[in-house]
């Protein structure tokens, strides 16, 4: 198939009309976290600083921050270990109930939120009678962030295949050195990538987080949703959006760098 | 798999011989688990499934034995008669079969938009962009996941509400809240989680089989009809996993830009909550559960869940 240059103009005129309508709402927050407007009248009727300098000094929003970064960071290292360990089994081996296995991984995510959300608080409240708080929420986020590990994993195992292993094996080395030495490198790009997805799923959870989280503990998301209708929060909720987007640049460039290099290497 | 045959393989500590061997525990471990297949498996199984099955399956059984509890309507408390009332309610009801209805169909047209609008693009950074450009456009589709999901729905508020910027683009046309409102937010939120395993799925297919379709003399439109759609067809499956599973239990999007319109997530949502009949959410619950296990059923032919 030879693309015409007409084709290759309209699909790159399309993506552009994509991407700028993806980026118009973010823009919209953009300008909207320096408009004089409290309540994101536009045009907006004037420029300030004001929403920016209150947004780094809100203890509400920057303890928040912090327990999301805790949160997101635990249950994205829970994920990764469960994630693997099952990708491996399953990609290595075959055994009777395989299939239901990875059907388990996929519906933590496959359900609705409300579901797992609710199913978990009256599990944690009525059967295992424990207090809900900043470990429920870690609970319940590394559940369904295994599968993004997993599907990651997965991947990269049916990609590379056992041949390296198997000639690991023969030259002698034991399990753990050749998990250490062959199969974990060849991972480790596949780990970065399922786990940045992880932290990413895990730091914008709101559903489920609603449901196991204790009095006292506010995840960002939580915050966001408590002050995203009083008018002068509002603007500040704005300053945090573009903050994080911004940030996010970095772990996503390095993401696929590593990708990147790996195929170039190839 | 490979690596089942170890045990025909000679044991790594016989072939150490030249090396003075330290027989560690580790050691010991090591090559029990390279001669014996099922128990590197259940070493690798134990810890998931255990998670798994306490956390997540017990948690949802306890939830669905719930629905055939009741609510005592004096103390509020949760009695164990069991019952059918709670799913007769949630089948038979005017209620429950509209807002069943309404949200089947939000899904459903959120993930034929959302596969619409992914086509193009992936197959412009798949095929047509350079790898420079193919790079910095993955980082653009990814950008926005980071943006707060409800700071992005609350984005479609401020541009939808009035006076704001679709009012002002259109002249005071702006479509306001309601269905089509949700409807669109929703596309909007997902659409990276659909862009990104559509265009893995390009990239799957092999740029010779494009070239060698063309050189049998098949035009553009065919080659895309018989070599790129079934190739790439998983991958499209897979990618109406994540909208359709996503839309069909969202509530917090559609009570930013829904108006008073209800999907089943608010149904439940009230039950818990305000209503506090737990029984009643749990039962509501199980339509969207059946649903999804139902179109997970279907489409686990087609080889997508591995493409998630």
């Amino acid at each position: 198939m030879r693309l015409s240059r007409t084709t290759r103009v309209a699909l790159g005129t399309v993506t552009v009309v994509i991407l700028a309508v993806v980026y118009l709402p973010l823009g919209v927050v953009f300008v909207n976290s320096f408009s004089t407007s409290r309540n994101l009248a536009w045009p907006p009727p004037g420029f300030t600083l004001e929403w920016w300098g209150r947004a780094f000094r809100s203890q509400g929003a920057l303890e928040a921050l912090a327990t999301s970064v805790q949160v997101a960071l635990a249950s994205t290292a829970i994920a990764l270990v469960l994630g693997t360990l099952i990708s491996l089994a399953l990609q290595r081996h075959s055994f009777f109930g395989r299939e239901a296995v990875s059907l388990l991984v996929i519906l933590p995510i496959a359900l609705p939120g409300i579901v797992t959300g609710i199913a978990l608080n009256n599990a944690f409240r009525t059967i295992l009678d424990v207090r809900l708080g900043i470990m429920t929420i870690i609970v319940a986020h590394a559940t369904f962030c295994i599968v993004t590990v997993f599907n990651n994993v997965l991947a990269r195992l049916r990609r590379t295949g056992t041949n390296l292993e198997d000639a690991s094996a023969d030259l002698g080395a034991g399990v753990w050195t050749t998990f250490r030495l062959v199969t974990f490198p060849q991972l480790r790009s596949a780990l970065f990538a399922g786990g940045l997805l992880a932290f990413a799923l895990s730091f914008d959870e709101i559903i489920v987080t609603t449901f196991t989280t204790g009095s006292g503990v506010t995840t960002l998301p939580i915050w966001i949703l408590d002050n995203l209708f009083r008018p002068n929060q509002a603007p500040i909720v704005s300053v945090i959006a573009v903050v994080l987007v911004a940030i996010s640049i970095v772990p996503i460039y390095i993401a696929q760098r590593i990708g990147g290099a790996e195929q170039i290497q190839k | 798999m490979p690596l089942t045959t170890d045990a025909s393989r000679a044991p790594s500590t016989e072939r150490a011989g030249a090396v003075p061997e330290r027989t560690t525990p580790a050691r010991r471990l090591s090559v029990f688990l390279n001669t014996h297949a099922r128990a590197r498996l259940a070493l690798l199984l134990t810890v998931p499934l255990t998670w798994l099955v306490l956390v997540y399956v017990v948690a949802l059984a306890a939830l669905l034995v719930t629905a055939l509890w009741t609510v005592d309507s004096f103390t509020g408390e949760i009695t164990q008669t069991w019952t059918l009332d709670n799913i007769i309610t949630v089948l038979t009801g005017a209620l429950y079969q509209t807002v069943t209805v309404r949200t089947i169909a939000v899904a459903v047209l959120v993930t034929l938009i959302d596969i619409v609008v992914a086509l193009p693009i992936a197959f412009f950074m798949a095929k047509v962009a350079s790898p420079r450009l193919q790079r910095i456009l993955v980082i653009a589709v990814l950008m926005p996941l980071w943006a707060s999901y409800l700071v992005k729905a609350y984005a479609w508020r401020s541009v939808l509400s009035e006076g704001g910027v679709a009012d002002w683009a259109t002249g005071g046309n702006s479509p306001g809240f309601g269905l089509p409102a949700t409807v669109l937010t929703l596309s909007y939120l997902w659409l990276p989680y659909v862009i990104l395993p559509i265009y893995a799925g390009l990239e799957r297919v092999p740029n010779s089989l494009l070239e060698a379709s063309s050189d049998l003399g098949a035009s553009t439109v065919t080659t895309l009809r018989l070599v790129v759609l079934p190739l790439l067809w998983p991958a499209i499956i897979a990618a109406s996993i994540f909208s359709f599973c996503l839309s069909l239990g969202d509530y917090i999007t559609v009570n930013i830009v829904g108006g008073a319109n209800q999907l089943l997530g608010n149904l439940v949502y009230t039950n818990v909550g305000a209503a506090n009949n737990l029984p009643l959410a749990a039962a509501i619950a199980l339509v969207p559960i059946v649903i999804i296990f139902v179109y997970l059923g279907v489409v686990r032919r087609t080889g997508a869940l591995e493409n998630l």
